[in-house]
């Protein structure tokens, strides 16, 4: 396996991906994308060199349009989905002390 | 007749002549469902309350005369990834286990403007994620000609339901294959249209450079009639595309005489089984017969596709799914201490391997220092693969192969190689990345009896030529269900 993904490495990806991985979790996603990006490596056989990165297929430019409201107050709705709520706000853990 | 042997369009005739009511055939959906669906867990959902109140409302719109269209009074199933205002939908995920959503997928709305009749939500792989409808959190999918095998991935259960005669059409996505490949498996119709025809708004994202949503249906009649009434443009989502040729109903015709089309070399190599290019190339023979001007060409960098796709769609989930944080919707995890680790803890008991997987290799790719090695070179590589296309519709009309290597796997034995099952997707995934439309068509069937699929790929904007080469594919073929395959 050409790609050796390291303990600091899997540590950064948990991190980016806000993903708690077991013990075990992170020595099979060691792993598995280690084979990935050997996978992935034969790209590299092709010279991509003067190519432009394509985002979109079609030549596509931002599309602007009016801020109009079209809809009613959804909030009570929204709402009904949320883990916890309070007085019409989403509910959340504390996020910094006084 | 018995109303579930009926197509989509057929059904809806029946239904204005009088023959049959909405609420029989509604009522004939669920009596199915009630018998096969514990078996094959086509569905996540199942709504009949809500079914048989919108047959009442339908019918007496179509009494009326307000509703006339090829689609009033059908029951359609929903793949779980698209919104239904009131209606649980979980992209076969626990993390969004509870979720009802407040309003309703563009796609959706414009059936129901159109009178169809929605009986529930289809099991998927987890956000799409997947060739086998293993990887949902409610169960697998089995595949209705034989439940030892996998009904493919990820629109599985609206391809399953469909074979099983457990409602008349269905909605699916495609990102990588996953409308074309399950079709091919079940033995139905599906169609990825080109990107930007069909709305994403309220498709639940995965990579949405690549995603559109679809129709799977019994024959090609249908597909046309489905995605002419889906095809829209719509200011919700803003890679919608204006186009005016949507009146896709007019390429029913049994003519493909002058047509020409290309059949990739590169599609036929090493890995294709036998009994899948014997099926293919006897449909292109049949083309042929009927006047198509058939040949092989080159078409390069066919094994690119594949780790160019994962790398895009992977960096493309690793952002879309960022949502999903356990505060405004979904799973929250019971204990937690502080925010951050309530965000990690509800992602990690949220989401299953695969989706873990996809996320962190694409958070990998977007990461600094990595960003133009792999997620910039997959950007690069997709550019030439467009080109690669672009060529080839030069010199041809349509492009034709398998859909898939092989016909449905059995159960369990894809998800232990993730890289062997991602090989699956070959043929299909290209069609994505280069924003192509295309079609899965049965073609018959393997040893073992299970269904093949024909694939036909057109350039950009062009399902018109898709839809009448797959009908006169049909018309000349006859007819493809499974009571119709044991009977020969």
């Amino acid at each position: 396996m050409a790609n050796i993904i390291s303990d600091e490495t899997i540590e950064y990806v948990g991190i980016l991906a806000k993903l708690e991985l077991s013990p075990e979790e992170k020595e099979q996603a060691k792993k598995d994308m280690g084979s990935m990006l050997d996978y992935i490596d034969k790209l590299n056989e092709l010279d991509t060199t003067g190519v432009e990165p394509m985002s979109h297929v079609f030549p596509v430019q931002n599309v602007f349009r009016e801020d109009v409201v079209t809809n009613g107050d959804g909030s009570a709705d929204a709402l009904k989905n949320a883990p916890g709520m309070k007085d019409n706000m989403y509910k959340v853990p504390k996020t910094f002390d006084k | 007749m018995n109303i579930l042997a009926y197509s989509a369009v057929e059904l809806s005739t029946a239904i204005k002549e009088k023959k049959i009511t909405v609420r029989e055939a509604v009522e004939a959906v669920l009596d199915q469902i009630d018998q096969k669906d514990k078996t094959l867990n086509c569905y996540v959902t199942v709504d009949s309350a809500k079914a048989y109140a919108q047959a009442e409302e339908i019918q007496k719109k179509i009494d009326a005369g307000e509703l006339a269209g090829p689609l009033a009074g059908v029951p359609v199933a929903i793949k779980d990834n698209m919104c239904t205002k009131d209606m649980l939908t979980t992209c076969s995920s626990k993390i969004l286990g509870n979720f009802i959503p407040a309003f309703t997928a563009e796609a959706v709305e414009r059936l129901q403007a159109a009178g169809a009749v929605i009986i529930g939500k289809t099991n998927m792989d987890e956000f799409a994620m997947g060739s086998t409808t293993e990887t949902s959190a409610f169960g697998v999918t089995r595949n209705p000609w034989n439940t030892e095998h996998v009904p493919g991935g990820s629109s599985g259960g609206s391809a399953a339901a469909v074979a099983a005669e457990e409602c008349f059409f269905a909605l699916g996505s495609d990102t990588g294959g996953s409308i074309r490949q399950p079709a091919s498996y079940c033995g139905v119709v599906g169609l990825k249209p080109t990107y930007g025809t069909v709305s994403r708004y309220g498709l639940i994202a995965y990579g949405s450079s690549l995603d559109q949503i679809g129709p799977l249906t019994k024959t090609v009649t249908d597909c046309a009639t489905v995605l002419e009434t889906i095809a829209a443009h719509d200011s919700k989502d803003s890679t919608s595309v204006e186009r005016e040729d949507t009146d896709f109903t007019k390429a029913l015709v049994e003519d493909v005489s002058g047509m020409k089309i290309g059949i990739p070399r590169d599609y036929f190599g090493e890995g294709l089984d036998s009994d899948v290019k014997t099926a293919v190339l006897a449909a292109a023979e049949t083309l042929k017969q009927k006047g198509a001007i058939v040949e092989e060409f080159d078409l390069p960098l066919v094994d690119y596709a594949i780790p160019c796709y994962y790398t895009i769609a992977a960096a493309e989930a690793s952002s879309n799914l960022e949502r999903f944080d356990g505060i405004k919707y979904g799973y929250r995890t019971e204990s937690y201490e502080g925010l951050h680790n309530m965000y990690k803890k509800s992602r990690s008991e949220g989401f299953g391997p695969e989706v873990k997987r996809r996320i962190m290799l694409g958070a990998f790719v977007l990461s600094s220092g990595y960003f133009d090695a792999y997620y910039l070179k997959a950007l690069r590589t997709k550019a030439l693969i467009k080109k690669a296309f672009d060529e080839a519709f030069t010199k041809y009309d349509l492009i034709l192969g398998p859909v898939a290597p092989t016909t449905a796997p059995v159960l369990g034995s894809s998800l232990s190689d993730p890289l062997k099952m991602y090989l699956g997707d070959i043929y299909t995934i290209a069609v994505n990345l280069a924003g192509l439309p295309g079609i899965s068509v049965p073609c018959g069937t393997d040893k073992a009896g299970m269904p093949i699929g024909l694939q036909l790929i057109g350039d950009c904007f062009q399902e018109k030529k898709l839809i009448q080469a797959a009908y006169t594919y049909e018309k000349t073929c006859g007819g493809f269900s499974i009571a119709a395959e044991r009977e020969r």
